[in-house]
């Protein structure tokens, strides 16, 4: 996510490394190379333009001064500007209203509403036990009003049908009427996808939110838009009383300036991101960690927040037992690891929210989700025995286990080795702290020196 | 989507009924049209101050840094060798060099080399995969071509459903399956289309995030299946991109060229503020052959992509 931008702002701020202060030229070349990295980004031209200017203007002026270094205090500058951009902080969704809350998803067609909404109303009972109803209001897109159905089927969340022969307010308003008369918290409104300058869509846009007063009107929009995301989103804006933005695939390779451009044209705050096709894929947006992933910071708090929802703390509370004891780390932790593991998205997905330097020494490593599968392939293959005493393996239990993952004996010899060394490093831990374990794993994982 | 019912039921009566595909095409594009007309038509001379405005028009089209930096260096050039020195004979010289660059990609897809000819689509979530298959359908059966339909979209919530509705809607086959893989209904759709003598099969997939290694693995895989049916099947690949991707629409033909081999793509969305400049970015970049671009959401909107109507829409100049 966002990893071009980042490592390019790392090239730019190695180049001022070498300077022995911030000038006028040498701030130049930064900035060319800034307002580059952020147009290929896909971040608005007119934005490019003036965030350039404000970063210009904070460099060059007092607050450089009394810095450590100017490479420090540019980034510092960019960095400062960057969240400013992005607006302050996390706002969250507004409920205070007398319930249901009406929630309206509006966007372009393709932006991913329909999937968001459902993502929505499962972040919302779960984590904030709502109750909520969902209804879809796209009587034109075929079967688009089924697949909010089967999402709610999915989910196990109250669904409220409605046909292609109703009028989207008079679905919305029977939705509501019944949503109240069900003590529901949240009604969220599925809304169809419909261009800014589709006249006649955006009337009716117009009409469902005088009819609905949402006290949340969420544009939603794809985090792969490019320069286009201006003019979207100021139409949206000034036909509609936004209250946030969603952005979504930001799971994807895009480089997603959109959610610069977006936020800079409305004004209004990027509450939620999309980071995966699972229904748990949405989080809350953060703009300073945001930010500070630009800059090659890393995402370290949200990586921990996903640790602690996913994670099952008993289990991850024995296994640090087994650890600081050094002693009983068998095969079936090996394999605990690894579901955890894949509970928080796999390995590449964690990968993403690692700081720059860090995820760039472990791309030598190349993280394969497939050969974690294998490995777990591998383990359920062996008898409960076998994986507790791991020493038992021997030529002929191999190729039974190598037959019964469906793998080569050489991978079973791998895992078999790479176990012994974690089980090794997991001694030397208990016995010698941090400080040892970062020795022995040297040279243990390529690309790590 | 599939707005032609709504189109009719709203209307828009200052507009003339049928603008007709190149009136659309340039309804589409107008703003960059418009201001590359005001730049031109301003009257001025040829200056740095004016490449810069072009500099700043072509990016905010989405043509991107490095194939903006190739226009304006050709455009330089070709002004200085046909000794240009006004403002409006540049217009010309720019619809030369956009040609230059675009017109190696308009080659019209030729369905008449096998027969069923297997056509496999692909593409992130929400580009307008199934959507552009019903068009496509309807652009076939113009042709008097038999099509069939594969709904291999078996992941996103009604996919299924989608297609099937839209194929009753229209007289057209569906082969879809309660549940399953994608490679599984495909696999019986190309069989189907063998027994009954279809012309065109049209494969649907699911969207998916070219970041998904797994997801790219099992798109490889339908695509082997597809050749297990038929020797030689798919006989195209189409990439369907969205007009509103930024410069990730390049590394989305990367990575699905890389997977798949990707034969042509369609471009779709042209009809909202987006330019699709970023058909430049990859005719510099990665060039593979635009078969369709789609300007409006009527059914026969999505029409086969001819280099000198898309540049003469972009620059707006006037229709003859």
């Amino acid at each position: 996510m966002l990893d071009n931008l980042t490592s390019r702002l790392s090239g730019v701020i190695k180049n001022l490394r070498g300077q022995a202060r911030l000038s006028e030229t040498n701030i130049q070349d930064a900035l060319r190379e800034v307002r580059l990295a952020l147009l290929e980004a896909d971040v608005a031209l007119p934005v490019v333009k003036q965030f350039i200017g404000q970063v210009k203007e904070a460099a060059l002026g007092q607050e450089v001064i009394g810095s450590l270094s100017p490479g420090q205090a540019f980034i510092g500058v960019v960095h400062r500007e960057l969240t400013k951009l992005m607006g302050e902080e996390n706002a969250g969704l507004n409920f205070n209203t007398v319930p249901p809350a009406v929630i309206l998803m509006a966007g372009l067609q393709g932006a991913g509403k329909t999937t968001t909404t459902g993502k929505l109303a499962k972040l919302l009972r779960d984590q904030q036990k709502k109750k909520v109803l969902l209804v879809s209001c796209d009587v034109y897109r075929p079967a688009a009003i089924e697949q909010l159905r089967t999402l709610g089927l999915q989910l196990e969340i109250d669904f409220f049908p409605s046909d292609l022969s109703q009028k989207p307010v008079d679905i919305a308003r029977a939705a509501h009427d019944w949503a109240r008369r069900h003590y529901h918290d949240v009604l969220i409104v599925d809304t169809a996808g419909r261009l800014a300058i589709d006249e006649a869509m955006m009337d009716e846009i117009k009409q469902l939110h005088a009819a609905m007063k949402p006290i949340e009107t969420l544009f939603v929009v794809d985090a792969m838009t490019g320069q286009d995301a201006v003019n979207t989103a100021k139409a949206f804006g000034e036909a509609l009383p936004l209250t946030g933005v969603v952005l979504t695939k930001l799971d994807g390779d895009a480089r997603g300036g959109a959610a610069l451009s977006v936020r800079h044209v409305t004004g209004k705050p990027i509450k939620f991101v999309g980071v995966s096709e699972k229904m748990t894929g949405l989080e809350a947006f953060h703009p300073d960690r945001m930010a500070q992933r630009v800059l090659g910071m890393g995402d370290v708090l949200s990586l921990i927040e996903e640790a602690q929802r996913e994670v099952d703390v008993e289990e991850a509370q024995k296994l640090a037992k087994k650890v600081q004891s050094g002693k009983g780390f068998d095969l079936n932790d090996f394999k605990m690891q690894i579901v955890q593991m894949r509970k928080m998205g796999g390995m590449s997905a964690m990968m993403d929210k690692l700081p720059a330097q860090l995820s760039q020494a472990a791309a030598g490593a190349k993280v394969d989700d497939k050969a974690i599968n294998r490995i777990e392939g591998i383990i359920n293959s062996m008898t409960p025995l076998e994986r507790a005493k791991p020493e038992l393996i021997k030529a002929s239990r191999k190729r039974r286990i190598a037959m019964g993952a469906g793998v080569q004996v050489m991978h079973v010899n791998q895992l078999l080795s790479q176990f012994e060394q974690t089980q090794k490093m997991m001694k030397m831990f208990s016995k010698g702290g941090i400080a040892k374990m970062m020795r022995g794993m040297k040279g243990m994982m390529p690309g790590m020196r | 989507m599939f707005g032609f019912l709504k189109k009719t039921l709203s209307g828009t009566p200052e507009k003339p009924a049928n603008p007709g595909w190149l009136g659309k095409l340039k309804r589409g594009l107008a703003r960059t049209g418009n201001q590359l007309v005001d730049l031109f038509g301003g009257g001025g001379k040829i200056d740095d101050e004016l490449y810069e405005e072009l500099e700043t028009i072509l990016i905010t089209s989405d043509v991107g840094m490095d194939a903006t930096r190739h226009l304006l260096a050709d455009l330089r050039r070709e002004v200085k060798e046909q000794r240009l020195t006004e403002a409006s004979q540049m217009k010309e010289a720019l619809a030369h060099c956009l040609m230059k660059l675009l017109k190696p990609l308009a080659e019209l897809l030729d369905t008449g080399t096998h027969q069923p000819f297997v056509i496999m689509l692909c593409g992130v979530n929400g580009a307008g995969k199934t959507t552009s298959i019903g068009k496509l359908a309807k652009y076939f059966q113009g042709q008097g071509k038999s099509v069939l339909l594969a709904a291999g979209d078996t992941f996103r919530a009604a996919a299924r459903e989608q297609l099937m509705t839209w194929g009753e809607r229209n007289n057209v086959t569906v082969i879809a399956q309660q549940s399953g893989d994608a490679a599984a209904v495909i696999f019986d759709a190309v069989q189907a289309a063998q027994a009954r003598k279809i012309d065109v099969v049209l494969a649907d997939t699911a969207g998916r995030l070219t970041t998904q290694a797994h997801l790219m693995e099992e798109i490889k895989k339908v695509k082997r299946v597809i050749d297990k049916a038929l020797p030689g099947a798919p006989h195209e690949v189409l990439l369907v991109l969205d007009a509103n991707t930024g410069q990730n629409a390049l590394s989305q033909t990367k990575a699905f060229d890389e997977a798949l081999g990707v034969t042509g793509l369609v471009l779709t969305k042209l009809d909202g503020t987006a330019k699709g400049g970023v058909i430049a970015a990859i005719a510099k970049a990665h060039p593979i052959p635009v078969r369709f671009i789609g300007v409006g959401e009527g059914l026969d909107d999505l029409r086969p992509f001819v280099a000198e109507e898309f540049v003469s829409a972009l620059l707006g100049f006037d229709e003859e």
